[in-house]
């Protein structure tokens, strides 16, 4: 690498990770730019959230290494603490396919958790913080309410603005928007389309390939535990190179 | 010979003031010492400290594998043969306090492992240590999981403290038990104080519901 290119902001290299006997993560390589968008693609129990889980410390992989251009580094294949995986979460944050919002505590107390309680922020800028982040997603109004008290849409929303409340260099979504009702879909992907062209970093799992298409800047397309093909949007999703990513795609734009 | 009426209600006073005395005092504080023990219990047997989790477990299953009396009578007959003499009252918080403590805790484990893994994964995902995601995120929910249940084994504490009489402590059946010697018109004298606690209860039952409702209002379904 030349002195005057950057690093990626994110290197993953060789990454694996067995449940039991199942090998989910065979050999996972991949590298994330600042400001870049990652889109991880592929077939049901090919291990995308796996991988994502792994980049959040919640998931103790086997072997590979995880390195954060300003730290921390970390690699599985030597002995490792969990302290040491734990430290990976300082850098990133999750959006989970099921919200996984706090039910006891109201929409602003849920935003306002890790800046106050683990950040350490004070209470008033965390507030004041939570509530442009609301506003901007056009939750400003639900403040005060409970997560039951609203719809999918708004719950995921409100599991963004959790996340990006953490000031995290990177932001992972695990299928943001795969559990909500196809109206409900459109209003969070304008959120993180919006995040993207304001420049956050994301590495997005996903299966609407439109949208991947539209946001991502490389998509990357795992089976079997390794990255069978990457490359430019047009190219993976419109030409794919392999046969096994030609017939995903096929499979997923014409499901009957 | 008639039901003596008169002594019947005669009687359901002084059963009444010995049941605000004595049994709902020994209730209360049984159960407030015992529910913080149930919590430290149920932590324990959460815990992946297998030494931690064993001595909890085993001390579950004494306390749900023996009679309460048998409880009562250990340590207010059994421990003075040991060298510990406690006089009634103490004898009678820490039994049923031991009891409260070992049936609370697996009440509140299970309301803790009721509660959904993602919560503990969203809380290690905003930064929190395991501990501090339990205290703020998973004990929480866990609490209002726990409250029926939780107010059932209150209510059957208030009846089980009638067991005290046994050990001389002066609660409501005690006082019963006392009327009824020297009158000797038990009928009349044990069913008073089976209204006194059947009004007790129902009380609490109707607390029990407010609450239930009030928690309701923050909890999805
Ligand atoms: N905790 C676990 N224990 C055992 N097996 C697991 C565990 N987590 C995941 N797996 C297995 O690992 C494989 C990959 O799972 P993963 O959830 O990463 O797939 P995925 O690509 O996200 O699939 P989907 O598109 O359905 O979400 C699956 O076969 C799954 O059953
Ligand atoms: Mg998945």
């Amino acid at each position: 690498m030349s002195p005057t290119e950057s690093a990626p902001m994110l290197r993953v290299s060789d990454l694996q990770k067995s449940f039991g006997d199942h090998q989910v993560l065979r050999s996972i390589d991949l590298a994330v730019e600042p400001g870049e968008v990652l889109a991880l693609i592929g077939p049901s129990g090919s291990g995308k959230t796996t991988v994502l889980r792994c980049l959040n410390g919640l998931e103790h992989p086997d072997g590979g290494n995880v390195a954060f251009a300003s730290g921390p580094v970390v690699d599985f294949s030597a002995k490792t603490t969990k302290r040491q995986r734990d430290s990976l979460r300082t850098r990133s944050a999750m959006v989970f396919q099921s919200y996984n919002l706090f039910p006891h505590m109201t929409v602003l107390q849920n935003v306002i958790e890790g800046p106050v309680t683990v950040q350490k922020r004070k209470r008033a800028d965390a507030v004041a913080e939570a509530e442009q982040l609301l506003e901007r997603v056009g939750l400003g109004a639900k403040k005060a309410a409970y997560p039951h008290e609203l719809s999918g849409g708004q719950q995921q929303r409100v599991g963004i603005v959790r996340a990006l409340a953490l000031k995290p260099s990177l932001l992972l979504f695990d299928e943001p928007t795969s559990a909500l009702d196809p109206e409900l879909v459109g209003d969070v992907l304008t959120v993180i389309k919006e995040l993207a062209e304001e420049g956050w970093t994301m590495v997005l799992v996903t299966h609407e390939l439109a949208f991947a298409r539209e946001v991502a800047d490389e998509v990357v397309f795992m089976d079997g535990g390794v990255v069978v093909e990457r490359g430019h949007p047009d190219q993976v999703l419109r030409e794919p190179r392999e046969d096994r990513t030609r017939q995903f795609v096929h499979r997923l734009l014409n499901p009957f | 010979m008639g039901f003596d009426w008169t002594l019947f209600f005669e009687s359901l006073g002084p059963i009444a003031l010995a049941g605000l005395k004595g049994t709902i005092p020994l209730a209360l504080s049984s159960f407030a010492l015992g529910l913080a023990l149930a919590v430290v219990v149920a932590l324990m047997r959460i815990s992946r400290n297998k030494v931690l989790s064993s001595i909890a477990r085993g001390y579950v299953s004494v306390i749900r594998g023996t009679p309460l009396l048998v409880q009562l009578f250990v340590i207010f007959y059994g421990l003075p043969s040991v060298g510990v003499t406690l006089d009634p009252w103490p004898s009678a918080i820490i039994a049923f306090s031991l009891n409260v403590g070992g049936y609370a805790a697996e009440v509140i484990r299970a309301a803790i492992l009721s509660v959904p893994k993602g919560q503990w994964e969203a809380g290690y995902t905003i930064g929190m240590s395991r501990t501090t995601t339990l205290r703020r995120l998973i004990l929480p929910q866990a609490a209002r999981v726990s409250v029926p249940p939780l107010s059932n084994t209150f209510i059957s504490l208030v009846k089980d403290t009638s067991l005290a009489s046994l050990i001389l402590v002066n609660e409501a059946f005690k006082e019963a038990q006392n009327i009824a010697a020297f009158s000797q018109k038990f009928m009349v004298i044990y069913l008073a104080a089976a209204l006194v606690y059947w009004v007790f209860c129902t009380v609490l039952s109707a607390g029990q519901n407010q609450l239930e409702k009030k928690l309701d209002r923050y909890v999805a379904h």
